[in-house]
C-alpha cells in the first residue's frame, strides 16, 4: 500500500541548526497522525515540508507515492488549517471558503455553492457574508477547516487548529475533528503539543525531540511502553525510576517507567516512603510520595481511603508494569 | 483627549492660534495678491482687485509647458516609485537575505539626505556617464525621494499583513501572480495609493533636485522661481501658485484619509 505521507531520510537545516534531522516516517492512507513534540522540536518544520513552504536539505518526501521535491505548495495534493487561521481579512466567510476553487476557475455558481456545502459541514450555515473579524476564535477555525476541505486534498493538514481555543471548545472541537476525519475518511496530519490531544484523537502518534522521531506507534503504545526517558517524561506525566533503583528491583541498570496509576499502596511491601502532598484532581487524586530512592507519584481513585500528609506508606506495582528504556532523550 | 473637563489656559490657546496663522497667513497672502491690480510689485493693501489675471495665466502658452511637463514628470516618477517601492517593501519585509537592513536604510536615505546633496549627486553622475539632461533626467532625479515615500507606505502595511496569508493563498492553490493579485494587493492598496499621491505632490512642488537635474525644461516651480525674479504679470505667478496648492493639497488630503485609521503615512517630510 503506498503511504499518503513518506518522509525518507529528510533533513532540513537553517543554518547550524537541524530544524529536522534524517526523519522516516509513513502516513497511511485514512489514517489520524499526530505529530506530537515540545516546541523547536521540528513537528511544525516537518508540516511545512509536506504542505511545500520548507524544502528538505536532504531526503525525500512524497505525497501518495509522487515525489514533492519540485513541486511548489500551489500544485500539491495537501491543504493546511494554519495555527492562525490565515483567514483573509479582505474576503467576507464565503469568499475565503471559495478563494481555493477561484484561483482554480471553478466559476462563481459552483464554487459559492461547494463552499456553502463545506461551511454546512463545519455547521456554518448562514455564516458566508460574515467577515472574519466578525467570528469567534471557534468560529474562525471552522471556517479555515472549510476552506480547506473544499478544495478535496488528500491530505489535510492541522498545525496546532485548536491551540487558540479555550478548554471547553477545544474538547468538542477535538471530537468533532475527529468524526469528521472517520466520515470523510480522508488522511489527517496533526500537529500539536498538547500529548492529551495527540493521544486522544490520533490513530498513531509520532514523538518529536530535537529534529528527530523519538517514538512513533499508537497512542497506547507510547503511553504504556515509552521507548525513552524523553517520551516518559513528555507524554503524560510518569514516574521515571533513575538505574539504581531499576537494578535493585529487577537487576538491570537501566532507566524505567512507572505509571502513577499503577501503584497501589496495599500488598506486600516494596518501597517505603512518605505522603508529601496531595492534589485533587476530579476523577483522581494524585499524591506525592517521598521515598529513600527518589519522589514518586501515585495516582488513586477519588474514592479511595486518603493517607494524610506524612503517614508513612508503602508502594506496590507488578512488575509488569515496570516498563524499561533507553537513557536517551 | 480630555484633562477632566478642564480647559486649556488662554494664554495657550492664543499662542496655537498664533502658530497657526504663522504657519498659513503667507498662503492667503498668496491667493490675495493672485487678485491684485498692481502687477510690478506686491503693494499691501492691494490697490484694487480683478480677475484678469485668471485669463492672462491661462493665455500664457509657458505656464501651460511647465505644468504639463510637472504633471508628465511626477506621473512618470510615481509610477516607477509604486513599481520600485513595492517591489522594494515585500523583498524587506518577505525574506531574510544578507544585507537587509543595508537595503532598508538606502532606499530611505535619499529622503533623510539634503535635497542639495542629493541634487549634486545626480548632476555629477550625469556629467561623468554622459546622459544629456532632459526629461528623464529630471524624472530620475524625483523618483529617487517618491521610492521612498511608496516603500515607508508599503512596508509599514505589509509588516502588519500576516505572512501566513500568502502561505494560505499557496496552500490554497494559487500561483505567485494570483497571491499578489487577490491577497497581496487588496491588503496593501490603499498604502500604495496613499504613497504614490504623496509621491505625486511630492514631485509635483520639487525645486532643488530639479534645478540640477533638469535641462533646458522648466517644470512649474522652476518657472514660478524664474518669474519672480522678473517684473512683468506677477500675478500670475500667484494664480499659478494657487493652482500649485489645490493640486498639491488634494491628493494629500485623500492621502490622510485613505490610512486613517490606524496606520501612519511614513516619510512625508522631504
Amino acid at each position: 500500500m503506498t503511504a499518503a505521507v513518506s518522509f525518507q531520510n529528510v533533513s532540513r537545516h537553517f543554518g547550524t541548526v537541524r530544524a529536522v534531522d534524517d526523519v522516516s516516517l509513513d502516513v497511511r492512507p485514512g489514517e489520524f497522525f499526530a505529530m506530537l513534540g515540545p516546541s523547536g522540536s521540528g513537528k511544525t518544520t516537518c508540516l511545512r515540508l509536506i504542505a511545500g513552504f520548507e524544502r528538505p536539505t536532504g531526503g525525500t518526501v512524497s505525497i501518495f507515492g509522487e515525489r514533492m521535491d519540485t513541486v511548489p505548495p500551489y500544485r500539491r495534493p495537501v491543504n493546511t488549517v494554519f495555527q492562525d487561521y490565515a483567514l483573509f481579512p479582505h474576503l467576507d466567510v464565503l469568499g475565503n471558503v471559495a478563494y481555493g476553487l477561484m484561483v482554480k476557475g471553478v466559476n462563481r455558481a459552483t464554487r459559492e455553492a461547494r463552499a456553502r456545502e463545506a461551511l454546512a459541514l463545519v455547521r456554518l450555515d448562514g455564516f458566508g457574508a460574515r467577515r472574519p473579524a466578525q467570528l469567534s476564535g471557534g468560529q474562525r477555525q471552522r471556517v479555515a477547516l472549510a476552506r480547506a476541505l473544499v478544495n478535496e486534498p488528500k491530505v489535510l493538514l492541522l498545525d496546532e487548529p485548536l491551540g487558540a481555543l479555550d478548554l471547553k471548545l477545544r474538547e468538542s472541537m477535538q471530537e468533532e475533528l475527529k468524526l469528521l476525519q472517520r466520515s470523510l475518511g480522508l488522511t489527517f496530519v496533526f500537529v500539536t503539543h498538547d500529548q492529551g490531544e495527540a493521544l486522544s484523537m490520533a490513530d498513531r502518534v509520532a514523538v518529536f525531540n530535537e529534529g528527530r522521531i523519538v517514538q512513533a506507534g499508537t497512542p497506547e503504545e507510547i503511553y504504556e511502553r515509552p521507548a525513552t526517558r524523553f517520551v516518559a517524561d513528555f507524554v503524560g506525566s510518569s514516574n521515571v525510576l533513575a538505574p539504581p533503583l531499576v537494578e535493585s528491583l529487577t537487576g538491570q541498570h537501566r532507566f524505567a517507567s512507572l505509571r502513577p496509576e499503577k501503584i497501589v499502596l496495599s500488598g506486600a511491601g516494596a518501597i517505603a516512603g512518605e505522603v508529601r502532598s496531595h492534589a485533587f484532581l476530579g476523577a483522581t487524586r494524585r499524591l506525592l510520595v517521598q521515598t529513600p530512592q527518589g519522589a514518586l507519584h501515585v495516582t488513586l481513585p477519588s474514592g479511595a481511603a486518603l493517607p494524610p500528609v506524612g503517614t508513612s506508606v508503602t508502594l506496590h506495582w507488578s512488575p509488569a508494569d515496570l516498563h524499561l528504556m533507553e537513557d536517551a532523550r | 483627549m480630555h484633562s477632566d473637563g478642564q480647559k486649556a489656559p488662554l494664554a495657550l490657546k492664543l499662542a496655537a492660534g498664533a502658530g497657526i496663522l504663522f504657519l498659513h497667513l503667507p498662503i492667503l497672502l498668496i491667493f490675495v495678491y493672485a487678485f491684485t491690480t498692481e502687477e510690478k510689485s506686491y503693494q499691501w493693501p492691494p490697490p484694487g482687485f480683478t480677475t484678469r489675471w485668471l485669463g492672462v495665466a491661462w493665455d500664457r502658452p509657458d505656464v501651460w509647458s511647465a505644468l504639463g511637463l510637472s504633471l508628465k514628470v511626477a506621473s512618470i516618477a510615481t509610477l516607477i516609485a509604486l513599481v520600485l517601492g513595492t517591489l522594494a517593501a515585500a523583498a524587506v519585509s518577505r525574506s531574510r537575505f544578507f544585507g537587509r537592513e543595508a537595503v532598508s536604510l538606502l532606499v530611505i536615505l535619499p529622503i533623510a539626505l539634503p535635497g542639495i546633496v542629493t541634487g549634486i549627486a545626480l548632476r555629477s553622475a550625469f556629467n561623468l556617464a554622459e546622459i544629456p539632461f532632459s526629461f528623464w533626467t529630471i524624472v530620475l532625479g524625483h523618483a529617487t525621494f517618491c521610492v521612498v515615500v511608496v516603500y515607508n507606505n508599503a512596508v509599514a502595511r505589509m509588516r502588519r499583513t500576516s505572512g501566513s496569508l500568502i502561505e494560505a493563498s499557496y496552500d490554497l492553490g494559487a500561483d505567485g501572480f494570483q497571491t499578489f493579485r487577490y491577497v497581496i494587493l487588496p491588503n496593501i492598496g490603499t498604502a500604495l495609493l496613499a504613497g504614490g499621491m504623496l509621491a505625486f505632490a511630492l514631485s509635483f512642488d520639487e525645486v532643488i533636485v530639479t534645478t540640477f537635474t533638469a535641462g533646458q525644461q522648466q517644470t512649474l516651480p522652476i518657472w514660478m522661481l524664474e518669474e519672480l525674479v522678473r517684473p512683468r504679470q506677477r500675478p500670475v505667478t500667484n494664480v499659478v501658485a494657487m493652482v500649485v496648492v489645490l493640486v498639491t493639497l488634494l491628493p494629500i488630503l485623500a492621502a490622510y484619509w485613505l490610512t486613517r485609521d490606524g496606520d501612519t503615512v511614513a516619510g512625508s517630510g522631504k
